[in-house]
């Protein structure tokens, strides 16, 4: 007898689950030294523990942040919710500035070529620009910390959105746009009726890809102003050497970008159609 | 009577590619339709059909030469002249439905959203797509994507009907029931149609008139050929009239042989259009 497939795939990933939290609690079990023979030096030295922490005491850490996300104790002393929603903030609101700008101008890029050469250069050369290299530049003129991260996300979002939106725009059926021009549809209408659908797919994928980008950023361009945010989240409990605190803010930085990738496979999913 | 369409000399060149001099495609190609005519337009690929067509509808310019319809010269694309597209054209997204209703919304940007609907189900219901309206184009069939595509193009109620090869890619089943639909919808609404296509028996079921195209370059009409079966013509009964034949081997044999001699002889002063009546053979 043979299971389905996702059922077998499921029993799989449980048991890569199991074998490396094995291996992990393995690793960190208390390590007895082997020079020193004499149980009182031993103690005197205190129980030698490894520095990672296991994963019990990794649960125990992401129990205590769960049980109280929203607390506020300070400058240091956020709940994992607070910082999270930070992030999610300064990452939506950076995104959806750089929407608001790649979508129109990759529109218009998309329809005409020349632009498209005239800009191409340009973008060639600041699309490969670690987004974090604005940040001092940012910081100058603006001033303002958390601002100079949204600046950051604007800009590490705004390519993949830019070059999507322009290539779907131009890859549009030149049948659909005959249909549209020998119904004798008005620009407005045929931007928004037949090329904004037909591109809809396309633009999407350009905005998946943006998001994916922006959750990366996001963690480091916090680690590195500070304050609020689950990347100075994470970095503030490796100044207070908690590294099973470190570690659970990595797996809820993972957990949110598998939710907002979804998220937009799901958007994606919606617009698509098929020829 | 003052033709409906008329085309006058009409040419087209591309600029040539890399290296190469400028591609003469077809010129000095006239003809006339009249209004409520179903005009066939055949010729073998590369010949220029399908740019004249367009022409015809406003999305190619030509070279030289213009094109009057209804009295007023072509400059562009317009709702009086519909386009039936060689590969349906319809827009994947939307319901066959929607698609119509698309043409219709842009005919009558006034019509409220139940007068739009009912416009294009009846355009349906004309195409036998009852039932199927709500499908998207990729769950419709060939067939059912193509009588879509004439739903719209005669939702808009053009004063003429442009037809790109609209039969090419179905089985012959399918296009036969197709044809008889388009017959009679043409009967019924007296539309002046020009039809592009290569199948000659489609040509006779359904033109009154058949413009043979020699092969490119310098392409031309090279006869004009009056289908003197008459009106009412059937898929069932066609085959017995007695001009059928001699019509079908007259177009064939142009097909396989004469219209490569016209290329040959293509200069501008050789007279390219001959009319031809093959009754007059027959009779002999």
């Amino acid at each position: 007898m043979r299971l389905p497939t996702r059922i077998r795939a499921a029993l799989g990933s449980l048991l890569l689950l199991a074998l490396f939290l094995a291996a992990w609690q393995l690793a960190t079990l208390p390590a007895h030294d082997a020079r020193s023979g004499d149980p009182e030096y031993a103690a005197l030295l205190g129980a030698r523990k490894s520095g990672l922490p296991a994963p019990a005491q990794i649960a125990e850490a992401a129990w205590a942040q769960l049980k109280s996300p929203f607390h506020d104790g300070g400058m240091n002393d956020k709940g994992i919710a607070i910082q999270l929603a930070w992030s999610l903030g300064r990452v939506l609101l950076g995104f959806s500035l750089a929407a608001l700008v790649a979508v129109p101008l990759g529109f218009f890029v998309g329809t005409s070529p020349v632009v498209h050469r005239a800009l191409n250069p340009y973008v060639q050369l600041l699309k490969p620009i670690s987004p974090l290299a604005w940040m001092p530049l940012a910081l100058y003129t603006i001033k303002d910390s958390s601002v100079s991260s949204v600046f950051v996300i604007s800009i590490c979002s705004l390519w993949p959105m830019l070059l999507n939106t322009a290539h779907g725009v131009a890859s549009v059926k030149r049948e659909w746009l005959d249909v549209a021009r020998t119904l004798e549809v008005s620009a407005l209408r045929k931007a928004f009726l037949v090329v904004l659908p037909a591109a809809a797919p396309t633009i999407l994928t350009g905005m998946r890809i943006s998001m994916g980008i922006a959750w990366l950023v996001i963690v480091a361009a916090e680690m590195l102003v500070g304050g609020t945010g689950i990347g100075y989240f994470v970095w503030n409990e490796w100044n207070n050497l908690s590294l099973a605190n470190v570690i659970f803010a990595l797996l809820i930085i993972g957990l949110m970008g598998m939710l907002l990738d979804l998220g937009f496979a799901t958007l994606g999913k919606l617009v698509a159609y098929q020829e | 009577m003052k033709p409906f369409v008329s085309v006058e000399q009409l040419g087209r060149v591309y600029p040539g590619a890399r290296g190469g001099g400028p591609l003469c495609v077809f010129d000095a190609v006239s003809f006339t339709i009249h209004k409520g005519e179903f005009v066939c337009l055949i010729g073998h690929s590369g010949c220029g059909k399908s740019t004249i067509l367009n022409i015809l509808a406003g999305l190619d310019a030509a070279t030289s030469g213009r094109v009057l319809v209804d009295a007023t010269e072509v400059r562009g694309p317009s709702l009086d002249r519909g386009v039936v597209f060689q590969n349906h054209a319809l827009l994947p997204w939307l319901s066959a439905r929607k698609n119509v209703a698309f043409a219709v919304r842009s005919r009558w940007p006034a019509f409220s959203e139940e007068q739009v609907a009912r416009h294009a189900q009846k355009y349906l219901d004309m195409v036998h797509l009852t039932g199927s309206e709500q499908k998207k184009p990729a769950e419709l069939s060939g067939g059912m994507k193509q009588r879509v595509g004439i739903a719209r193009a005669f939702a808009i109620q053009p004063k003429m009907l442009l037809l790109d090869e609209p039969f090419g890619a179905l089985d012959a089943l399918t296009r036969g029931l197709i044809q008889d639909e388009l017959l009679q919808i043409c009967a019924a609404t007296h539309q002046t149609v020009l039809m592009i296509t290569h199948d000659v028996d489609e040509a006779i079921l359904l033109a009154d008139r058949i413009l043979l195209m020699s092969n490119g370059p310098r392409a031309g009409i090279a006869e004009v050929v009056k289908n003197l079966l008459p009106r009412g013509r059937t898929r069932q009964t066609i085959h017995r009239d007695p001009q059928y034949y001699p019509l079908r081997n007259h177009l064939l044999d142009f097909l396989v042989t004469r219209s490569k001699r016209y290329r040959n002889g293509a200069g501008s002063e050789a007279p390219r259009t001959t009319a031809h009546e093959p009754a007059q053979e027959a009779a002999q």
